[in-house]
């Protein structure tokens, strides 16, 4: 009894801590689009004065677009792939109760805890023993290896709830498996594959490791921006590019979120 | 009812999870137009052999004929067979008109024909307007009639139904009842409908399959189930039955003279079942069977006397426990138009007597009970 009192008694350590995490992981990166406004190449206070200078200059990079659309590219195709072979798994992982699945789903995940460097450097000695040309597509194999386990993940939320006697409905309804599966089974998980496309998105868009090992002499976002950095003047216009990226995100993400939340299925299949 | 005009026929289908034996050899054939009831206990392989028809299960042992045809090879979207789930099923994604019209995708009907299919069956079903609702709007009676809806449209042979109106209140399964049956017969569809309430298989059905721990115990009409069950567990799961431990003492023709406990002589009809005097039987009464009198009346076949340990009034009958010298349990007695207590002297404690008729004995063969 007093030990469970203890324990909801409110936790002022705790919320202090809670506060200075949080502050000390969002305060560097909201500096970020204090100082892209500020008119100065250096990013230290006092604030100079407001420009949307480092924007424009920005904007006007030819070398810029290049790069902006190859991670584009990458970043579609990375999610579109990821989350097709997130689908197979997610739905064998929570469909069939095949034995031994737990081990299998470790192995699965392992990509999620491997260092990024690991991966990048077991990827390019596996790639050039076998002649293979670094290019964008080296890129997108690697951001797909490391982007399937979150599209698992997210998608497996929504298999979750899925109530196996639809597809016997339709399949009761004159549907083979993969009629079944695209009217039925796909719209009502539509939410988390959406979900999964977006996460898997930004996980490539942001990429910088595998990116850099892989791409040959074709360049990413990131890879761009990390070569900008050996010059001091560039330095504002980095910043600029690196609030847009941040904002975008951010939306992103929370949208995936949002999403993940909402599979239609879940709620109503049951009867009352 | 076997044989040649059998429509649907179930020949020794035995199916397997593990060690359990879900549906254990069942041989059951159901006719054209028939609707037949699965009827059994919690967990006693009725949704498992439903599955088996539809083909969402593949049978061990045994076959399943639709028409003359094996179906063990056919995959469910082959099958003439429809299958109203016990959930529902209902499509979330879809509204009520796109659920109904489902099934329609290989007829590739025009447009304004396939509306017209659409607004024909949610008419049959009484839904005529609602096919613009979205399928999260629908009340309990109205998504069993979307997917009652959605199997018909296809014109099944055979229409499966898992416990349809298990989830339904009980007034509004009444009402169901009474449609579901006449739109079977209105239709003229198979149906094989599957439930563990004995009433509603009893009001609804043709005939009856009784089942019990993967075996179908008796098949027969609901009239004839009641009246002559052919084991203990068939009776004692139809309505409610007196069972007395026996011993035949003697036969002679078509009558047997039994030696029961607390009731010392009784006579009963054979009806067809050979027994030798000495053997051991069961002999079971109909509470409704029992006459309940004041005083010994004459010329009653069996009369014991007893006495009124409880009496409960419920309006069109009232039901009496009766305590018999020499019996472990009382004897239920059902009676209409019974006044408890008051002018007839019956109250509570007193003497009373019991009459039935030879006839009205059912005598079964001893099992572990
Ligand atoms: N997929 C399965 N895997 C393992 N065992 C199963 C499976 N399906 C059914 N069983 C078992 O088979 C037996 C019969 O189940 P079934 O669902 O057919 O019963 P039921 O008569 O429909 O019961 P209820 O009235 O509760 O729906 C049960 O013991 C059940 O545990
Ligand atoms: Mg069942």
């Amino acid at each position: 009894m007093s030990r469970a009192a203890a324990f909801y008694r409110p936790n002022r350590p705790l919320l202090v801590y809670a506060v200075l995490y949080l502050a000390f992981l969002y305060a560097p990166v909201a500096l970020l689009p204090v100082f892209s406004f500020n008119d100065s190449i250096y990013a230290a206070f006092p604030l100079q004065g407001f420009t949307t200078q480092w924007y424009a200059d920005m904007f006007a990079d030819e070398a810029m677009h290049g790069a902006l659309w190859n991670s584009v590219k990458v970043g579609a195709v990375a999610a579109v792939f990821a989350t097709i072979l997130g689908v197979f798994g997610a739905k064998a992982i929570t469909r069939f109760r095949i034995r031994g699945v737990k081990p299998v789903l470790g192995v699965i995940m392992l990509p999620l805890v491997i260092p990024p460097v690991i991966m990048g450097v077991a990827l390019l000695v596996l790639l050039s023993q076998s002649g293979v040309q670094l290019s964008l597509i080296t890129v997108t194999i690697g951001h797909i290896l490391i982007c399937v386990p979150f599209s698992i993940v997210t998608l497996m939320a929504s298999f979750e709830g899925f109530d196996k006697s639809m597809e016997e409905a339709a399949a009761d309804l004159g549907d083979n498996s993969w009629w079944a599966f695209w009217r039925v089974t796909f719209p009502m998980v539509f939410p988390g594959i959406l979900a999964s496309l977006l996460l898997c998105f930004t996980i490539s868009f942001d990429e910088f490791i595998m990116a850099f090992f892989l791409a040959g002499t074709e360049q990413t976002l990131p890879i761009f921006i990390y070569g900008q950095l050996r010059f001091p003047q560039r330095l504002p216009g980095v910043l600029a590019l690196g609030a847009m990226i941040l904002t975008a995100t951010f939306v992103i993400v929370f949208l995936a979120q949002w999403l993940r939340g909402r599979s239609p299925g879940v709620a109503q299949s049951g009867s009352e | 009812m076997a044989g040649d005009d059998s429509y649907l026929r179930i020949e020794r289908v035995t199916k397997r999870f593990g060690a359990v034996v879900a549906v254990d050899a069942v041989d059951i054939s159901i006719g054209a137009g028939e609707f037949f009831s699965l009827l059994g206990p919690s967990g006693c392989g009725k949704t498992t052999l439903l599955r088996m028809l539809a083909g969402f299960e593949t049978p061990d042992e045994g076959e399943v004929y639709i028409d003359g045809q094996p179906v063990s090879g056919q995959p469910p979207h082959l099958r003439p067979t429809n299958m109203v789930f016990q959930n529902y099923a209902i499509f979330p994604h879809l509204n009520v008109a796109r659920n109904v019209a489902y099934g329609l995708r290989k007829e590739k009907l025009p447009r304004q024909e396939e509306d017209r299919r659409v607004e024909e069956a949610l008419e049959m079903v009484k839904l005529g307007g609602y096919g613009d609702r979205r399928s999260n709007e629908l009340s309990g009676g109205q998504r069993q009639r979307v997917a009652l809806a959605r199997a018909l449209i296809r014109r099944p042979k055979v229409l499966l139904l898992d416990e349809p109106l298990g989830a339904l209140d009980k007034k509004l399964r009444e009402d169901m009842q009474i449609e579901l049956r006449q739109l079977q017969q209105s239709l003229g569809i198979t149906f094989v409908f599957v439930t563990h309430d004995q009433e509603e298989a009893m009001t609804l059905s043709d005939r009856i399959a009784v089942m019990a721990d993967g075996r179908a115990l008796q098949v027969a009409s609901p009239k004839e189930v009641y009246n002559r069950p052919t084991s203990i567990t068939v009776a004692d799961f139809i309505g409610q039955m007196n069972f007395f431990e026996a011993r035949v003492s003697e036969t002679a023709g078509e009558e047997a003279v039994l030696d029961a406990a607390g009731f010392g002589r009784m006579r009963a009809k054979l009806g067809g079942a050979a027994l030798q005097p000495g053997a051991s039987i069961v002999a079971a009464l109909r509470p409704e069977k029992l006459t309940l009198s004041p005083a010994r009346s004459d010329g009653a076949a069996n009369a014991v006397e007893g006495v009124l340990e409880a009496a409960a009034y419920l309006g069109d009958r009232s039901h009496f426990h009766v305590r018999v010298a020499g019996l472990e349990r009382p004897v239920a007695v059902a009676a209409q138009d019974w006044a408890v207590g008051g002018g007839d002297g019956l109250d509570e404690g007193a003497p009373v007597w019991l009459t039935w008729d030879n006839d009205s004995v059912i005598l079964l063969e001893s099992e572990r009970r």
